[in-house]
């Protein structure tokens, strides 16, 4: 079908931790969602303009829904935390490439998810349970102890947190709880904040695992026209002819060798 | 008006005619490929392509786009494969498609504008736009836009050599446009297009840094659009040679107000990263305000507010 402008329908929405919103939509880009994708959200205030690339944390392919989480973090996200059920949004998806789950076949793999970057490691842990992966252990770090998502990730692997205040799990991140609990693994798929994904880099390589990383960046057009969100790459890229690649199109999942990060 | 009358949309500048004077502003649209999942690009008046210089540029550090208020800045840096990549790639590309073709041109010389321009000449492009105007290249670029008697010495230069019409891109980063439309239509160019972004800047007071890693970008989106309005309708009354008018269009009420104003055509520009379908919209929207009023061609109501 390709990438679409819809409008969907708010099926619900709640508040699941400070700052942190879970909204159900309608749309009929749930059949082909993957995860590691994303979808942008238009704002109906017309000051702000830009789309808001935001991950698909969940997808329900028989009743066309898709669940994103979110930080309320200005005002488009703060436009979306009111969104009351019924209401009717503009998205523009899927984007992205998603991650490579056919990696993970019969292997032990790491799913690391820091912050705001858990919510695609829901989906993703949720379809390794058919991609014939050995293991799935999930490192999710948090900044205290509202464990948002947790529970759900729980049913889908074995779940390790780490809290930057301590106040669960291992005190850290992610890094601090694979120490700590002597996690090994074969194969890394990560989401999160730049250091942890410089941190998880260093590690895949240090030890040659595997690793596959979702990185982040300022987009506009989310479908790979105005090269706002490059990220730097190892190799030349074919697109670009330069050593910079589009995270909205080429992305947002690179392989973390490919990456200069 | 009659129902079934048929419209005339087709405009024509230096000899090319384009069906509808509806365009996209270079940058924003690629070479069309992006946004051929959303849109007819047979439908369109012209695509006007990405900045392509003689060889890739890697363009600027991140981020490189902040939204504003009812807009949004860049500093892309004109990022580009190299004029071979996209006459292999691009072009080649845009074959395939019943529309025409408009290549616009960065470079830091006159000589790697000559280059481009020269390499182009027995390609399939109707015509050239030379982008003297981009706020985020830092050497060359916009010295030739922002000075009448560079402008008028690098138009010249191009001139010389360009087998296509050529359009000058100003910038409205200037104190008189007219001056610098006039520079250009002496120099021998056969249109122009404006406005390119106008410099701003964004601070994040709560990271204490600059929106934009390099720190001012280019401002563009519907918050520009009365800038661009005024700057076509001067430059309209001060040179013959026709515009292609761009600067925060939304609709096909925002083109007609151009068309109005002085400009032959327009352009859309970074509201094809709001609503991917603008350009499509625009001109049935031209169309439906042509049968609202009775106007059974477009040309009838070219700068006509004087």
């Amino acid at each position: 079908m390709g990438k679409r402008k819809e409008r969907a329908v708010v099926l619900k929405q709640a508040r699941i931790a400070p700052d942190i919103y879970d909204m159900w939509i309608d749309t009929a880009l749930a059949v082909e969602a993957k995860p590691g994708q994303f979808i942008n959200i238009y704002p109906k205030d017309k000051s702000t303009l830009l789309p808001r690339p935001i991950s698909i944390c969940e997808v329900d392919r028989e009743k066309n829904r898709l669940r994103i989480v979110y930080r309320r973090a200005g005002k488009g996200t703060g436009e979306f935390s009111d969104y009351k059920e019924g209401e009717s949004i503009d998205i523009l998806g899927t984007l992205g490439n998603g991650f490579p789950l056919e990696k993970a076949k019969g292997k032990k793999c790491f799913l690391m998810g820091g912050g705001i970057g858990i919510p695609p490691i829901l989906q993703l842990a949720k379809e390794l349970q058919t991609a014939g992966s050995e293991e799935v252990n999930i490192v999710a770090g948090y900044r205290n102890s509202d464990l948002f998502l947790s529970e759900d990730l729980k049913q889908y692997g074995r779940l390790f947190v780490a809290t930057e205040d301590g106040s669960a799990g291992s005190k850290g991140n992610v890094m601090n709880a694979i120490e700590e609990n002597g996690l090994k693994g074969e194969v890394i798929f990560a989401c999160g904040p730049m250091p942890m994904l410089r941190a998880i880099k260093k590690f895949a390589e240090e030890n040659e695992i595997e690793a596959y990383i979702s990185l982040e960046e300022r987009m506009a057009c989310g479908v790979g026209a105005c090269l706002g969100c490059v990220c730097k790459t190892v190799h030349k890229d074919e697109h670009s002819q330069v050593n910079n690649a589009r995270i909205c199109t080429d992305g947002p999942v690179f392989d973390a060798k490919e990456v200069e990060i | 008006m009659a129902e079934g009358t048929k419209l005339n949309t087709q405009v024509t500048i230096a000899g090319v005619t384009f069906k509808n004077p509806v365009m996209t502003a270079s940058g924003t649209f690629g070479s069309g490929m992006e946004y051929g999942e959303f849109v007819d690009l047979n439908k369109l008046g012209a695509i006007v392509t990405k900045g392509v210089a003689n060889v890739p540029w890697p363009g600027n550090p991140t981020p490189r786009v902040a939204e504003t208020y009812g807009g949004m800045l860049n500093a892309i840096g004109l990022q580009n494969p190299g004029i071979e990549v996209f006459i292999k790639r691009d072009l080649e590309f845009l074959k395939q498609f019943d529309t025409r073709v408009i290549v616009n041109i960065c470079g830091k010389s006159v000589e790697d504008y000559v280059e481009v321009v020269e390499r182009l000449s027995g390609e399939a492009v109707d015509m050239l736009e030379i982008n003297v105007s981009c706020p985020n290249v830092k050497e060359g670029a916009i010295a030739f836009g922002q000075k009448a008697d560079a402008l008028y010495n690098i138009t010249k230069e191009i001139k010389k050599k360009a087998k296509q019409p050529v359009i000058m891109k100003l910038s409205p980063n200037v104190t008189d446009i007219t001056e610098m439309a006039k520079a250009a239509e002496a120099a021998g160019a056969d249109a122009l297009s404006m406005i390119n972004t106008i410099t701003g800047m964004k601070i994040d007071i709560h990271k204490r840094t600059f929106a934009l890693a390099n720190k001012t970008g280019g401002m563009s989106g519907p918050a520009i659009k009365p800038v661009a309005v005024r700057m076509v309708y001067q430059a309209a009354n001060a040179v013959k040679i026709p515009i292609i008018g761009m600067g925060g269009i939304t609709n096909g009420e925002d083109a007609i107000e151009f068309l109005l104003a002085g400009a032959t055509a327009v352009s859309i520009g970074a509201m094809n990263f709001i609503n991917p379908y603008t350009t499509e919209e625009t001109i049935q929207e031209i169309e439906a305000y042509m049968r609202q009023y009775n106007i059974e061609d477009i040309n009838d109501i070219i700068g006509t507010i004087k």
